[in-house]
C-alpha cells in the first residue's frame, strides 16, 4: 500500500451530500478493460463532462485552480453506495489524495485505508469554513493534511484536529500490507479452525 | 447483561483482538461474481496466497452477463474476459462456480439462500454492497471492496472494526399493497440514508416475523441504502422451513444440531442496542420513491416535496435531483408518466416477487409506450416460474421475460434505460445514472412496477 503522511495542495470544495458511489465511477469502466490506474480520466466523468463528452466549464474540476487539486472537500456520507473500490482507484488516478467530509460511507472508508488515500473526518461547519477560505483566496489557498500529527491546517493557518484508529494511522504512515500481518496469524487462524469443525461441523463443507 | 444476535455471532467468529476495537474476523462463506470474483483470485494467487479454503468459496456470474434470451459468455463482449477468468481461477482451485446456463446461476445473493450455502450464524462476505441480503436468514453478511476480498481469499479473515447496533422494529400489520420492499423504503425515508453508518441493523418486531423469507432477504437487502453495512432477522422456525432440505444445507442428525445451536442465536430479552426505532405499520403506505437518494422516498398517494418547504440543510439536494428527474414540486406523483419498467435484482427478484407481479399484470397489457422487462433472479427461479406459466402472464402483457443476472439495476451489462428516459424499477439505487447516463429512476415493490407497466404511468397498485 502507498504511504501517507503529508499533503499540501489546493483543496476542492464539492459541497454536496451523498456523494455516492456510482458518481465517482461508473460501473462500466470497471468492466471495460481499463487498468486500476487508468481510471482517473473517468472519475466524477457525469459531472465533469456533458453528455458530448466535452468538458463542461460549470463543473469546479474543470475550473482553475482546482484541476490539480489533491484534497476534496465534501459534506455529510461521502462514498455512500456500491462496495466498488474503483471509486478509490478513479479518486488517486485523478490525483487526490485525500477527502475530508464529516464522515463517510463504510465500505468506501475501509476501500480508502487498503490504498493510501486518507477519508478525514471533521466537523460540517469546519468544512464549510474551509471552503470559505479556498474560494476567499484562489490560486494562492493552500490546505495541509498532517497524519503524523493528526491535524489539519486550513490556507490561513488554523490549525484543526482529527481522529483517527491509532491502527490505521500506524498502517497509512507505514504503508503496511494487510495481508502479510494476518498471515502471522497463521497458527491462531488455523487453531480457531480446528476447534470451530468440531463446534459447528455443518459449516464446513 | 444479554446479548444481541449481531454480538452472539460477531464474538463467536473473534480469532484474537487485535485492540483499538479491530479483530481479526473468521469468515464462513466467501461468495465471488463476474465482476471482481477471477480478477481477485488471480491477484491472490500472483500474490502468493492461493485460496485458503476452496470449499468456503462459491461463485456465479451475474454482473455483466447479457440477459436476452439464449445469451451466452460473448452477448456482452466486455464481459466475456471477466468469466473466463472466473472459469480458470475456480476451476484450478476447485472452487464451485454456478456457471451460465447450469442449475444454480443467477444474482449472488439469490444463490446463496436458494442453494443453502447462506446459513444462520455465519459470518458472510462478498464484493457487492448489497451482501446484507443474507441477513435475511440470520446471517452476519456483509459486502466489502476488491482489496478486502484478496484478503479473504488468502486467510479466510478479515480485520474488522466493532460497528454499533440499531434495532428498526416494525409493529403490527401490513396494509394493503405493502410489501417488505415498502418497509424498507419507509424505514430509509423516516432515518435518511446514512443512519446507519457504523451500525450494524437487527429488525425485528411483529411485522418482521410475519414475513417469509424472501420478503426478509429484500427487507436486509437494502440496508446498505440507509448506510449500514450488515442488517439481520433473527432465525426462527420460517427460516428452517426454508432451509431444510436445500442442497447445501446440513442434513440429518447434522441438520437437527444446526438447529439447535440455531435456536441459541436471536437477541436475549434484556440485550440493548445503541439506537432503537419502532415503525408503526399503520403508517406504511405503498412507497415510490421521487428523487436521486433511496431517502427521496414517498408514499404513492402523496405529493412530490416542495425544496422551499423542506428541511434547510436539504434544500440544495431536492432542488438538484428533482431538476435531475424532471419533476415538478407540489404535483401527484401518481400519474407521472414512465418509459420502462423493470422487475428484477438482487432486491425482488424471487419467485414471490415474480407472483406479485404477474397478479397485476394477469389479463392485461402493457401501456403502448412502456418497454417492461421481467428479469429472474436464478435459473431455478426462471423455471418454477415457467413451470407455473408466469412467462406467459408476463408474455401476453407484452412483457420481455429474460435470463437470470442484475441487468439494468446497475447497467454493468450494456442493457440500459435511455438517457432522460423514466424507470420505475424494484431494484435498490435511484442514482444519478444508476440505470444508464440520464436514466430517471423511480424505486418501487414489483407490483407497484407492473401497475405502472400497466397504466403507463406511476400508478397506486391499491387502486388496480
Amino acid at each position: 500500500m502507498d504511504k501517507f503522511t503529508k499533503v499540501t495542495g489546493v483543496a476542492t470544495p464539492l459541497m454536496r451530500q451523498n456523494v455516492d458511489t456510482d458518481l465517482i465511477i461508473r460501473i462500466e469502466r470497471l468492466v471495460d478493460n481499463v487498468t486500476r490506474d487508468g481510471l482517473g480520466p473517468y472519475c466524477f466523468e457525469q459531472i465533469r463532462f456533458k453528455p458530448d463528452g466535452s468538458e463542461d466549464p460549470d463543473c469546479i474540476f474543470n475550473q482553475k485552480p482546482y484541476r490539480d487539486a489533491p484534497i476534496i472537500l465534501s459534506r455529510e456520507n461521502f462514498g455512500c453506495g456500491s462496495s466498488r473500490e474503483g471509486a478509490v482507484w478513479a479518486l488517486k488516478g485523478m490525483g487526490i489524495r485525500a477527502v475530508i467530509a464529516p464522515y463517510f460511507g463504510d465500505i468506501f472508508n475501509n476501500n480508502c485505508f487498503q490504498n493510501g488515500l486518507l477519508p478525514v473526518a471533521l466537523p460540517i461547519h469546519e468544512i464549510e469554513q474551509l471552503a470559505d477560505e479556498m474560494k476567499a483566496s484562489p490560486g494562492n489557498a493552500r490546505v495541509t493534511i498532517d497524519l503524523e500529527n493528526c491535524q489539519v491546517v486550513s490556507p490561513t493557518g488554523r490549525t484543526i484536529p482529527f481522529q483517527i484508529d491509532a491502527r490505521r494511522q500506524h498502517a497509512m504512515l507505514n504503508g503496511l500490507d494487510d495481508i502479510a500481518q494476518t498471515m502471522a496469524r497463521k497458527d491462531e487462524i488455523a487453531a480457531w479452525q480446528t476447534q470451530d469443525k468440531t463446534a459447528r461441523p455443518w459449516v464446513w463443507l | 447483561m444479554g446479548k444481541t444476535l449481531f454480538d452472539k455471532i460477531w464474538d463467536s467468529h473473534v480469532i484474537t483482538d487485535l485492540g483499538n476495537r479491530f479483530v481479526l474476523l473468521h469468515i464462513d462463506r466467501l461468495l465471488l461474481h463476474d465482476m471482481s470474483g477471477g480478477k481477485a483470485l488471480k491477484e491472490a494467487i500472483e500474490k502468493g496466497y492461493p485460496p485458503a479454503q476452496p470449499r468456503l468459496t462459491y461463485g456465479t456470474p451475474d454482473h455483466t452477463m447479457s440477459t436476452k434470451p439464449g445469451r451466452t459468455e460473448k452477448t456482452h463482449p466486455p464481459g466475456e474476459p471477466l468469466i473466463l477468468s472466473m472459469r480458470e481461477t475456480t476451476s484450478a482451485y476447485g472452487i464451485k462456480l454456478f456457471d451460465l446456463g447450469q442449475d444454480g446461476q443467477g444474482i449472488v445473493h439469490v444463490m446463496g439462500p436458494e442453494q443453502g450455502l447462506t446459513l444462520p450464524g455465519t459470518t458472510l462476505v462478498c464484493g457487492d454492497s448489497h451482501t446484507s441480503t443474507h441477513g435475511g436468514m440470520g446471517s452476519l453478511a456483509f459486502g466489502i471492496g476488491s482489496s478486502e476480498l484478496v484478503h479473504v481469499i488468502a486467510t479466510q479473515t478479515m480485520v474488522q472494526r466493532k460497528p454499533k447496533r440499531l434495532r428498526a422494529s416494525f409493529e403490527g400489520k401490513l396494509m394493503p399493497g405493502v410489501t417488505a420492499k415498502d418497509m424498507i423504503l419507509h424505514l430509509i425515508g423516516e432515518l435518511g440514508t446514512a443512519a446507519g453508518t457504523g451500525y450494524s441493523v437487527e429488525y425485528a418486531g411483529s411485522a418482521v416475523r410475519a414475513l417469509p423469507i424472501e420478503a426478509r432477504l429484500t427487507l436486509c437487502n437494502l440496508t446498505i441504502e440507509m448506510g449500514a453495512r450488515t442488517g439481520m432477522v433473527a432465525p426462527d422456525d420460517t427460516t428452517y422451513e426454508y432451509l431444510n432440505g436445500r442442497d447445501y444445507a446440513p442434513k440429518g442428525a447434522m441438520w437437527d444440531r444446526a438447529v439447535a445451536h440455531w435456536r441459541t442465536l436471536p437477541s436475549d430479552p434484556d440485550a440493548e442496542f445503541d439506537r432503537e426505532h419502532t415503525v408503526d405499520m399503520k403508517n406504511v403506505a405503498p412507497q415510490i420513491t421521487w428523487g436521486t437518494s433511496p431517502e427521496h422516498v414517498i408514499a404513492v398517494d402523496r405529493a412530490i416535496p416542495d425544496p422551499s418547504t423542506g428541511p434547510e440543510e436539504k434544500r440544495g439536494a431536492w432542488e438538484a435531483a428533482l431538476k435531475y428527474q424532471g419533476l415538478e414540486p407540489g404535483k401527484p406523483i401518481e400519474g407521472t408518466k414512465v418509459d420502462w419498467v423493470f422487475i428484477g435484482s438482487c432486491t425482488n427478484s424471487r419467485i414471490s416477487d415474480l407472483r406479485a407481479a404477474a397478479t397485476i399484470v394477469k389479463g392485461r397489457h402493457k401501456a403502448d409506450h412502456v418497454t417492461a422487462w421481467v428479469v429472474p433472479g436464478s435459473v431455478r427461479i426462471k423455471q418454477e416460474a415457467e413451470a407455473e406459466g408466469l412467462d406467459r402472464v408476463f408474455l401476453d402483457a407484452g412483457f420481455e421475460w429474460r435470463e437470470p443476472g442484475c441487468s439494468m439495476c446497475l447497467a454493468s451489462n450494456g442493457e440500459r434505460v435511455p438517457p432522460g428516459k423514466r424507470s420505475v424499477s424494484t431494484s435498490n439505487r435511484n442514482f444519478v445514472g444508476r440505470q444508464g447516463p440520464g436514466a430517471r429512476t423511480h424505486l418501487a415493490s414489483p407490483a407497484m412496477a407492473a401497475a405502472a407497466a400497466i397504466k403507463g404511468a406511476i400508478a397506486d397498485v391499491r387502486k388496480i
